[in-house]
């Protein structure tokens, strides 16, 4: 019951008065970002721009087996004859690719436990309110943290070994075991897959690899902070998680960053397999830097996160929080493979000021009796521009495939966009398709009636956005939808008058 | 505790309250009655701080403060509380951590420690019984989906936890079976103090009947036409309000 309380109540307690004029809804945030900080933590880097000696480099530095190197450079020749895709619903300056570091790492070794970890680190994610000491104690969570590029601490790996697990960064999978990395890297997401997934596949730099063994239950949520840090380097996680049959994972993931006053660039890939009844639920809270009030700077975050159904019952769940980021471009996918594989997206993604988000999922039916369940909420506030992109394809043989989608949008004050484009590829008649959509607006009547009841405008559009968006937030881990919670309400300041 | 003074609102250009007078003091249950559109929930909503208002000319001051200048949100924490005509629906708001937090907001507001969960349920429990609600009611979103008696009484459970110092009350006695009403008259009676005050804003004289009011008032055409003690009530339901509307005309 306390659980519960906690998802709605926001110990926020800013006093914002109603101004005068009417306006109630539509002023623009002049809320600075609250996790504008940088870490003081030296970095190396390679020289800027890319080239074939770049990759190598990369390759080289992690000590990778050749396979690996073979394979960024095909990515990377494969790039190379790319053209940058142009969105229709998204507007951004052009980024300059020569311009950027494609590596960076923090310089001294990785450490073997918290205690070596470099005390600048923990006070950042202090800071974040992301204390790791706490997590681990108290949330039972194994955190494998990113700064930057490459792993700095890796906890409860002795635990998790006994069960068989495997959770460290792909880099050391790589190294350690290269048959299941070869086996499995690239077979969601080809190398060919997209413009930014193939510079993904030529420069990652680092990212999460997990393994699970038939038949084991991950005894404990996996947890990943990616922080984007070092100026100009384009970040390239990679994360590759394999269910093995009859196995389940929850995993987690999240991200603040610090102010930066020019556009950085992320592109990550995210491969999720799931064999014979295997179970996979993915979670992410995103809160990148989105630009200043002016729509100035602020992350560009294209992800291709794709998740394989590979065996019959097995199931892909992914859940999204995108509060931040100039633009996200991003559509967590399913491959419903397997006969009665199922696979699920739970999205809220809000947008203020002058951010854009073109985001979606698509659900690509290929089994017998597959079912999918769509559920995006998408929130609009300032001057933003909020697109939900989605798909559902039911192949010729997915006999009894079944699909249902709900895309509801709301909007605060009047010069926010929100878009819904589903689409719809239906090549077997037996399949059951249904879709839903509402748009709303956050109405002066709830938010009157919650400030006669002593609620700030200010939580009072906190606490209604919670409550549209509640369907989402309880499928995330408890801990993590606090701070789901806590980080829109943050994206939301300053959005009523 | 409350006074208004040569209170002239309109909305949209056009005048709704035409120079209104009220005084209570603290103890006190004034009734406040008048033919549909008088501009009662008006009345409630600028006092309360609802925005679309304007204030043409006038004063309302609560507890000495000048209410006019107070933002909605600090009214209710200085203890006023409007029950609405029509309580507004939020979905996905879970009922329990909406009250739990407009308390909480309260008694910050007042210096006070903030509830944990375990403190705010067994307050609420016991809230509860006064108004006899349905403890499901709690669990859902707040006013998704009650019925219009539900909405009602889930108004009077706000105001059992909040303990409001002025409570206005909106009709609330409209929609409510004979039952309801006697057990939402009942949480009020209970709730009165000399310390606090009520408005009544109602339609029938049979709330009436369980609230006793010190006064009642008659609201015509943005203005109190009549004021008088609960007799007036029943003359009133006797024979409707023209004869008052006749006699202030001869005025
Ligand atoms: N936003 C508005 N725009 C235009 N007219 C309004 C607005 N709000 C109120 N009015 C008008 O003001 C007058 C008073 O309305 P009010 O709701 O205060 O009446 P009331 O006395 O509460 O009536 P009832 O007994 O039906 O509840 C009505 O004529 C109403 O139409
Ligand atoms: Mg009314």
């Amino acid at each position: 019951m306390i659980k519960e309380n906690n998802k709605m109540t926001r110990d926020n307690d800013k006093n914002i008065a109603m101004s005068d004029d009417q306006q109630t809804i539509q002023n623009i945030t002049d809320q600075d970002y609250k996790y504008g900080f940088v870490t003081d933590i030296e970095m190396e880097a390679f020289p800027k721009g890319l080239d074939e000696n770049i990759v190598r480099m990369i390759s080289a530095k992690k000590k990778e087996p050749e396979f690996m190197t073979e394979w960024r450079l095909k990515a990377y020749r494969h790039w190379r004859k790319q053209k940058e895709p142009k969105w229709p619903k998204l507007k951004y300056s052009e980024v300059d690719y020569e311009d950027l570091y494609y590596y960076a790492a923090p310089k001294k070794e990785a450490p073997k436990s918290l205690d070596e970890v470099d005390p600048e680190l923990l006070a950042t994610f202090e800071k974040l309110g992301v204390p790791l000491e706490e997590r681990e104690l108290l949330a039972g969570v194994a955190v494998d943290a990113v700064i930057d590029s490459v792993s700095v601490a890796t906890t409860f790996k002795g635990k998790l070994g006994e069960l068989g697990i495997i959770f460290c960064p792909i880099s050391e999978a790589i190294q350690e075991h290269p048959e299941l990395v070869k086996k499995y890297l690239g077979t969601v997401v080809p190398y060919t897959d997209n413009f930014y997934a193939t510079l993904n596949s030529a420069v990652f730099s680092d990212g999460s690899f997990v393994y699970i063994p038939p038949g084991v239950r991950c005894p404990m949520e996996l947890s990943s902070y990616f922080r984007i840090n070092a100026s100009k380097t384009g970040q390239f996680e990679r994360t590759l998680i394999v269910a093995d049959k009859g196995s389940y994972v929850s995993y987690l993931e999240g991200c603040t960053a610090p102010m930066r006053d020019e556009n950085q660039l992320h592109a990550a890939v995210v491969e999720l397999i799931a064999l014979d009844d295997a179970e996979i639920k993915y979670s992410t809270v995103q809160n990148w830097y989105a630009g200043n009030k002016e729509g100035v700077g602020g992350i560009f975050n294209f992800v291709t996160k794709r998740g394989l159904c590979a065996g019959n019952n097995s199931k892909i769940s992914w859940t999204q929080v995108e509060t931040g980021s100039a633009i996200t471009w991003k559509y967590p996918s399913c491959v419903l493979k397997g006969d009665k594989s199922v696979g699920e997206f739970y999205s809220v993604a809000l947008t203020n000021n002058y951010q854009q988000a073109d985001t979606g999922t698509k659900m690509i039916h290929l089994g017998k009796n597959t079912r999918s369940l769509i559920i995006s909420k998408g929130i609009s506030a300032g001057k933003s521009n909020n697109t939900y992109r989605g798909l559902v394809k039911v192949n010729k043989k997915a006999e009894n495939a079944r699909n249902y989608s709900q895309c509801d949008s709301l909007l605060i004050g009047d010069q926010c966009g929100a878009h819904t484009y589903p689409y719809l590829e239906i090549e077997n008649p037996s399949a059951q398709v249904e879709h839903e959509a509402t748009t709303s607006k956050v109405s002066e009547d709830q938010i009157f009636y919650l400030n006669q009841r002593g609620i700030s405008t200010e939580d009072a559009v906190g606490m209604i956005v919670s409550g549209y968006a509640r369907e989402v937030f309880q499928q995330l881990p408890m801990e993590f939808a606090v701070e789901a919670q806590a980080l829109m309400s943050v994206s939301l300041e300053g959005s009523v008058g | 505790m409350l006074s208004i003074k040569n209170l002239q609102v309109s909305v949209d250009e056009k005048p709704i309250l035409k120079g209104l007078n009220l005084e209570v003091k603290a103890g006190e249950i004034h009734a406040i009655m008048g033919p549909n559109g008088s501009g009662k929930s008006t009345l409630a909503h600028v006092l309360s701080g609802r925005e679309g208002y304007r204030v043409d000319a006038g004063s309302a001051h609560y507890k000495g403060l000048d209410l006019l200048e107070m933002a909605p949100e600090i009214r209710a924490r200085e203890g006023m509380f409007l029950a609405f005509q029509y309580p507004i629906e939020i979905p996905g708001v879970n009922n329990t951590s909406f009250l739990k937090k407009a308390l909480n907001e309260v008694r910050k507001h007042r210096g006070e420690e903030e509830l944990d969960a375990i403190d705010f349920l067994s307050l609420i429990k016991k809230q509860m019984n006064l108004v006899e609600m349905k403890e499901d009611l709690l669990k859902r979103p707040v006013n998704q989906g009650f019925s219009g008696g539900e909405k009602k009484r889930n108004e009077i459970l706000q105001m059992a936890v909040l303990n409001p110092t002025l409570a206005i009350l909106d009709e609330t006695d409209s929609g409510l079976d004979i039952d309801a009403l006697r057990i939402v008259a009942g949480g009020v009676n209970k709730l009165r103090t000399p310390e606090n005050a009520f408005v009544i804003i109602t339609h029938y004289q049979r709330l009436l009947d369980y609230i006793v009011p010190d006064f009642v008032h008659v609201l015509s055409d943005g203005q109190i036409i009549k004021s008088g003690t609960k007799e007036l009530a029943y003359e009133l339901e006797e024979r409707g309000y023209d004869w008052l509307l006749e006699d202030s005309e001869k005025v």
